[in-house]
Order: C-alpha cells, then structure tokens, then sequence
C-alpha cells in the first residue's frame, strides 16, 4: 500500500488535535484531543517501520513507548484535573487565570 | 489500488470522521464515546500495516484503560451529561485556522516528500508478539525499564495529587 496514505492521515489527525487543544474549554476534552495528537505519532511510527522493514522493529517498539508515555500521561493529567476540580469546582481552562499577569478578558490585576 | 489501499482509506475515514466528532461533541460523554471508535479504527490501521501486537496493545490499553480513566474523569468532575454550549471556548475560529494550517503544512510535506514510496506489507515480517517482544527485550532493555520506572512514578504522583489533606 501506499506510504503517503498512512502519512496524509497521520497529518489529519494531527490536525484535528491542534484543533482540539485550542478550540476545547473542558479539561478533560482537551487531554481527549492530546491523545488524538499521540496517536497521530503512533501512526507514523508504524507506518515507516513496514516501509523501512526495520529489522529491529524500532518504529513498533517505539509505537509501544508512546502508548505508556501516553497512558501516564493521561493518569497524572487526570489526577491534576480532579485536584483542580476539588480546589476550584470548574474545569473550564479559560476561568483558571491566576498565573495570568493581567488577565486578558477582564483588563485587571490577576490577584486583584 | 490495492486492496491494503482501500481497507486503509476506509478506515482512515472512519477514524477522521470520529476524530472530528470527538472534538466538535457538544457532550463530554459522546465524545469519550467517539474517541472508542477513532481508536478502534485506528487498530484496523495498525493491523493493515502489519502491526499486529501494537494493534492489540491499542484496543487493551487505549480502549480498555485511557478511554475508561477519561469516562471516570468526567463522571468525577460532574460533567454536565446533557449537550452544553460552554465546552467549547471562544477561540474557536483562531483554532480551526491553526489546526487546518498544521494538517495542511504537514499534509502537503508528507505527500510531497513520500509521493512514490510504496509499502510492500507482504513480504515484510509481521510484527506479532513474538517479534516484537524478542526486539523489545533483546535491544531496547534499558528504555523498558525506564518506562516501568516512569509508570511507577506516574502512579504515585496520581495517588498524592488525588489523596485529600491529611
């Protein structure tokens, strides 16, 4: 099969992620779309390990890692939305604006 | 054409179109759902390219685990189960400009850079368990144990952050 069909979704998907971490104000939406944007990677990782024919099968094992990676990701990323939630009763990640030094929106003092 | 070509491009459109779903969802819950199926797809992709354990590996620990943490999430947190106006944020047109932007610069890149590379899934070694695992514990020892240790250290960051004031 051809490479540049595995590549080209790869891309789209990747695409689709970027969309999903800007355009998303729920935390946990947003970790949703970081996977996505994981498994874009996952993707070209296999896809060039059957084109290569690595004999090591390095773009698999490789696949392998981001799927661990991926899956502490997720269970800190979690954690910290929770903790989040328990502190502050929202998820929306435009309403935390503390680190904000003058807050966009509003036109004042963070800590005001 | 090959039959590969077809196989891969449907299920490459069924996972963009639950890609786009997933992130376009007006309910949390939908969209975890969605994510089940992109993932889903996504494994058949794997098992095209002759990946077959990173397949399994897939439906286990993406289906199985991540989507179900990301279901007690937003059961957790209270998400509100019906359609809401609020998930998304203002900036949605400065996204969709950004997220079309980088498909588009990475689309024409890899189209253009691997136009006539061809992938002969028939006389390339399947990647089973066997394979793979003969890799994995035979060259790439170190980076697997530094993955263990990194798991370990993810779970006990996840108990601390989540454990109440004492």
């Amino acid at each position: 099969m051809h490479l540049s069909l595995a590549l080209l979704l790869s891309a789209l998907l990747f695409g689709v992620g970027v969309y999903g971490v800007l355009a998303r104000r729920n935390a946990i939406a947003l970790l949703m779309a970081v996977e996505l944007m994981l498994n874009a990677a996952n993707l070209d990782l296999v896809a060039f390990d059957a084109w290569f024919k690595d004999a090591l099968h390095a773009g698999q094992v490789f696949a392998l890692f981001v799927v661990v990676v991926a899956a502490a990701e997720v269970g800190v990323g979690l954690a910290i939305v929770l903790a989040v939630f328990r502190l502050r009763q929202t998820v929306a990640v435009d309403e935390l604006r503390q680190l904000a030094d003058v807050d966009p929106v509003l036109r004042v003092d963070a800590d005001a | 054409m090959t039959l590969a070509d077809d196989v891969f491009g449907l299920l490459g459109v069924v996972c963009l179109a639950a890609a786009v779903l997933v992130v376009t969802s007006r309910h949390v819950i939908h969209a975890a759902l969605w994510l089940v199926v992109c993932f889903g797809a996504l494994a058949g992709c794997y098992l095209v390219l002759t990946a077959e354990l990173v397949a399994w590996v897939q439906v286990l620990i993406y289906i199985g685990a991540v989507v179900v943490l990301m279901l007690f999430g937003a059961m957790l947190t209270r998400a509100p189960v019906g359609a809401v106006q609020e998930l998304d944020s203002g900036n949605r047109p400065v996204a969709a400009v950004a997220g079309v932007a980088t498909a588009g610069v990475l689309g024409t890149l890899v189209v253009a850079a691997f136009r006539g590379a061809y992938v002969d899934i028939h006389h390339t070694q399947i990647g089973d368990g066997k394979v793979i695992g003969t890799s994995l514990f035979r060259f790439f020892v170190l980076p697997f144990e530094v993955a263990s240790v990194l798991l370990l250290a993810a779970l006990v960051g996840a108990i601390v952050l989540t454990k109440r004031e004492v």
